[in-house]
């Protein structure tokens, strides 16, 4: 399989009026066509600027981006004008937590549907609409054709954030940024949205990077995880090698201090601290003061990520494996 | 997040869990506030000329300056730059210069005075109906709705007309002008304060509505109350001034820009950068005023 | 200022806490003159007893009336109508205690760790505020409130003198338990305390609240939407669903042995948290509908695999069911239902 996405040593620093903020410190991750790759970390880690970069959804003017992001072999980080358009309206969709941003409250979906759907492929009235129900039937929203006459605030959260799905797949995107989709639904609504983009991923081919802070859902959709913290990937891998045998030491904790009913009556291992501030670069492993197997080498420089086994990369220079989970 | 010292990071990691890195040195709000500003040059600037209107306006008795109502017949309309004076002379030959300085102090005082009165009025009566919401919010909104209905100019000019000229009916009439939006902006704030969890939580440990307000709502309104304030003294200027203008507030021959910019009309085509004089002065008065306001607003938006 | 109602008056087997019945119906201002036409059933007949020293965990979906339910267990709503008992006293009744009097027994976290602290105010002034309010010297207020910090795990030296943004949210969060401990409440409701924490803060913020009840002798209602975290720190269980308890029991039973259909889904919606047998299908179908027009009869019966015409017209009550109670025909012998004994 190609590479459909590859990216490359990014970096993403903000200028803000008080301070720098070293938001991505060097991350590189590829994406098939077909796959999902499910990106995990805390608040603050780096993972929305990750995915935002591919788009260049940033500020320009305070951003300052330094490493490559390859589309199907185009540069993203060069685009401007027209080709950055054509990227982000029929090359890549994305969708977010919230989808009441995402459509207009004074115009009907089925409205703002088709004309993106008009705009982009130059499709009549009544082909565009057409599509928008095929779309609203492929999301599996109950009674698409009336539902395509309703205003966003007349639909569920859950229903809303299908719609949402409708509208970013409209234009046939080869790749979908999902930024934590599903953190504001429900229990039994987000198990139903997850479903739903595992299999539009499995029935459209389409390369998916899913951001969340939930390992459950991580690991529902993904076939390979990331795991960053301080905006570094800190481990990379296939989904259950992730699950079966974390290497990373913050990854075992996050596994360790993920509650779950099995812990009742245990306490509960979390880990110290707090993640860094971002106002510096970091010349050392920035999960150090955090970390129960530092050592003097670990403070030296900043890990590689290196391969441990087969397709399963580790940023930590720590005899982890002597000294055990 | 610096990591200089092995040793110090070993007991870290191995700690108790429940020990914290700090995150910042400890600093006040308004101490990020003022360092905010201090990076903000346009707002700087407009401070500093502020300033120096203000001063001078409030100094003029002791500057030193010829007298402001010595009329003469000999030298009216002096250009700008001639000897002894300065910015020239007006249409009855008084120094434009001394005039200028003179009238900051009428026009300053005829644009802030009924700003902070309606300040005072405004601020309690829109706090009051956003902390108690209900009935009382009701009734005190929907009479300054009453008012807000008109346009402030037209309003400012019906209460000046229906009063007669004067500066005491200016300033009470500009006061009435500007209860109503700081009445507004003063209740949005606060209720929007007032839906915190953490005005919850102090009524949930029992403290009276009173030490409530003075503690939690105070201190968390007033500054977006005082910069909307800020930028409503710019329209108080330009709406005194223009009252003047229409003769319908401060009388001749008292030196205030906006009287000043009316009497000159007939040099507009013997000497027109005379006769916009005044207007300059309201003009730069007036965008300092907003100009700080904004930057003010911006400075005090410190999030998390 | 520790009032005689701070010790233990009826003895173990008294519920520290009784609510009966407590009903809240938010008027939807609409119709003309701003006259409320229609109404949210936030909360419905909610009957619910609390015991001494126990844990109960408040689950449901969003708009259930989980939050409701803590705002009106600490009065910082008025109920339509209902009663409430703390220890044995009638709560806002003329022979019992003032509303005053219970806001001091019991205390509540709020989600958002940020929206609930003064950002004018330093961490030592937030959690000296109370116990000023109720009359104890500055000086002493401020010792308490350093202690207070000491015992969440913030060092008071460093912390005292900060201001909320400086801190980070489990920092945060942490304050806001120490408040809520400030005037040594005997029952603390902590809706959804620790939702918005990141899952390695989270578990230290669950491990300190475990060490404070023990230390502190405290009562806890914890809500929350995360099933793990209800099942890691419940004694009891409480399913919310539009307003309406649909099940209450012991955790084992509820994570045992559920009962109730939207229980069992609730259940099953959990993430597996193993790649190799992650879940095929949803347990249930669409969203929870609008609260202001709640289904007639049974409020779960549009989304429920088991619902039948009886369903529609039934409205279920709360019926023992052996180690928990649940709201479902299916349980009710005679009800119609053909899954009925
Ligand atoms: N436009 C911006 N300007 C300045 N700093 C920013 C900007 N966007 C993000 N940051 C900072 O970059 C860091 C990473 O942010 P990011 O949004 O990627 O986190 P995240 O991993 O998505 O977290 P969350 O789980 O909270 O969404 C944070 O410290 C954030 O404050
Ligand atoms: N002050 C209020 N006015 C009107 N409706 C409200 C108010 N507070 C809550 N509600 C409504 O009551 C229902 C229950 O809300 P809430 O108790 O906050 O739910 P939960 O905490 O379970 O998410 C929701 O539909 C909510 O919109
Ligand atoms: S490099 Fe060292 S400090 Fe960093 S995670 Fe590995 S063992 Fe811990
Ligand atoms: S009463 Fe009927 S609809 Fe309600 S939960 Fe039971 S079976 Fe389902
Ligand atoms: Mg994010
Ligand atoms: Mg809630």
């Amino acid at each position: 399989m190609s590479n459909l996405l590859e990216v490359r040593d990014l970096h993403v620093t903000f200028r803000t009026p008080d301070r720098i903020v070293h938001a991505v410190n060097g991350v590189s991750f590829d994406v098939k066509r077909g796959e999902t790759l499910g990106i995990l970390g805390e608040s603050g880690s780096g993972k929305s600027v990750t995915l935002r970069s591919i788009l260049k959804l940033h500020p320009t003017h305070r951003t300052r981006w330094s490493g490559s992001i390859r589309l199907e072999g185009d540069e993203v980080l060069d685009m401007t004008g027209s080709v950055l358009a054509d990227l982000r309206g029929n090359r890549v969709a994305m969708i977010f937590q919230e989808p009441a941003t995402a459509f207009d409250p004074v115009f009907t979906v089925g409205h703002q549907i088709a004309e993106t759907i008009k705009r982009h492929t130059g499709k009549s009235e009544t082909d565009a609409w057409a599509r928008a129900k095929d779309l609203l039937e492929m999301v599996r929203i109950p009674s698409p054709a009336q539902r395509l006459k309703a205003y966003p605030h007349e639909m569920s959260g859950g229903m809303r954030q299908r719609a949402m799905i409708a509208l970013a797949l409209s234009c046939n995107p080869s790749l979908l940024l999902a930024d934590e989709p599903t953190t504001a639904l429900d229990a039994t609504v987000q198990i139903q949205v997850l479903l739903l983009i595992r299999e539009l991923q499995r029935e459209l081919a389409l390369g998916v990077i899913f951001v969340t802070h939930d390992i459950g859902v991580a690991v529902e959709v993904s076939d390979r995880i990331g795991v960053m913290y301080a905006g570094k990937l800190v481990e990379l891998g296939g989904v259950e090698q992730m699950v079966d045998a974390p290497r990373h030491p913050y990854t075992r904790g996050l596994l360790a201090s993920t509650v779950h009913g099995g812990m009742r009556g245990r306490r509960l291992e979390a880990i110290p601290g707090a993640p860094p501030d971002l106002a510096e670069v970091p010349a050392a492993c920035s999960f150090a003061p955090r970390c129960k197997y530092v050592e003097p080498k670990c403070l030296a420089a900043p890990p590689p990520l290196t391969a441990a086994t087969e397709g399963h990369l580790v940023r930590c220079v720590g005899r982890i494996d002597t000294l055990a989970a | 997040m610096a990591i200089q010292s092995p040793s110090l990071d070993l007991t870290a990691g191995a700690g108790t869990g429940v020990r914290l890195t700090p995150v910042a040195i400890t600093r006040g709000y308004w101490q990020s506030v003022a360092r905010r500003l201090r990076r903000d040059p346009v707002t700087l600037v407009c401070g500093v000329v502020l300033l120096l209107v203000v001063a001078s306006a409030l100094a003029a008795p002791w500057l030193g300056l010829s007298d402001p109502y010595k009329t003469s017949m000999i030298r009216r309309l002096y250009p700008i730059g001639s000897p002894n004076f300065l910015l020239g002379t007006d249409e009855l030959g008084r120094d434009m210069f001394s005039r200028l300085i003179y009238g900051g102090r009428l026009s300053l005082f005829m644009g802030v005075t009924p700003v902070v009165l309606a300040l005072l009025i405004g601020g309690f009566l829109g706090i009051t109906a956003g902390f108690l919401g209900g009935r009382v919010n009701m009734l005190i909104m929907r009479i300054m709705d009453v008012f807000y209905a008109f346009p402030s100019v037209l309003l400012a000019i019906s209460l000046s007309g229906a009063m007669g000229a004067g500066a005491e009916n200016t300033l009470l009439a500009l006061t009435l002008v500007f209860i109503p939006p700081i009445c507004r902006v003063s209740e949005s704030v606060t209720t929007q304060v007032r839906g915190f969890d953490f005005v919850e939580a102090a009524r949930a440990s029992g403290a009276g509505t009173l030490t409530i307000v003075r503690v939690h709502v105070l201190g968390n309104v007033l500054g977006p109350i005082l910069v909307y304030a800020t930028s409503l003294i710019s329209v108080a200027i330009i709406l005194a001034a223009g009252l003047s203008f229409l003769g319908l507030g401060v009388k001749p021959p008292e030196p205030e820009w906006g009287l000043m910019l009316n009497t000159l009309r007939q040099a507009i085509y013997v000497n027109p950068v005379l006769a916009a004089l005044p207007g300059v002065m309201i003009f730069i008065t007036s965008i300092c005023f907003n100009l700080m306001s904004d930057g003010l607003r911006a400075a005090m938006d410190v999030k998390a | 200022m520790d009032s005689v109602l701070s010790v233990d008056r009826g003895g173990p087997a008294q519920p520290l806490l009784l609510a009966k019945n407590l009903r809240k119906h938010f008027p939807i201002p609409g119709g003309l003159l701003g006259r409320a036409t229609r109404v949210v059933r936030a909360v419905d007949d909610l009957t619910l007893s609390v015991a001494k020293g126990e844990t109960l965990g408040v689950v449901g979906e969003s708009g259930c009336g989980k939050s409701t339910v803590a705002r009106l267990l600490m009065r910082l709503i008025k109920p339509d109508r209902g009663t409430m008992i703390l220890d044995g006293d009638p709560v806002d009744e003329p022979h019992g205690i003032t509303v005053n009097e219970l806001r001091r027994h019991v205390q509540m976290v709020f989600q958002d760790s940020y929206a609930s602290l003064n950002p004018r105010l330093t961490i030592v002034e937030t959690l000296a505020f109370a116990p000023k309010a109720h009359g104890l010297p500055h000086a002493e207020a401020r010792g308490r409130s350093r202690d207070l910090l000491a015992k969440v795990g913030l060092e008071p030296d460093t912390f005292a003198d900060r201001y909320p943004h400086e801190l980070s949210g489990g920092q945060r969060q942490r304050v806001n338990i120490a408040r809520a401990l400030a005037l040594r409440p005997r029952l603390v409701i902590l809706d959804e305390a620790v939702s918005a924490l990141d899952k390695s803060v989270e578990a230290q913020v669950l491990n300190m609240l475990v060490d404070l009840k023990d230390e502190f002798g405290l009562t806890y209602v914890f809500i929350s939407h995360d099933l793990n975290v209800v099942q890691y720190l419940s004694d009891r269980v409480l399913v919310m669903y539009l307003g309406k308890i649909v099940e209450i029991g012991d955790v084992e039973a509820i994570y045992g042995k559920p009962q109730h259909p939207y229980t069992r889904a609730l259940l099953s919606a959990r993430p597996t948290m193993d790649p190799r047998r992650r879940t095929q299908e949803a347990p249930i179908q669409g969203d929870p509908p609008n609260p202001i027009d709640p289904p007639s009869g049974c409020r779960f019966r549009t989304r429920c695999p088991f619902a039948e015409s009886v369903c529609a017209g039934t409205e279920p009550v709360l019926a023992d069911t052996g180690k928990q109670s649940v709201a479902c025909l299916m349980y009710v012998p005679g009800s119609g239902h053909s899954k009925a004994a």
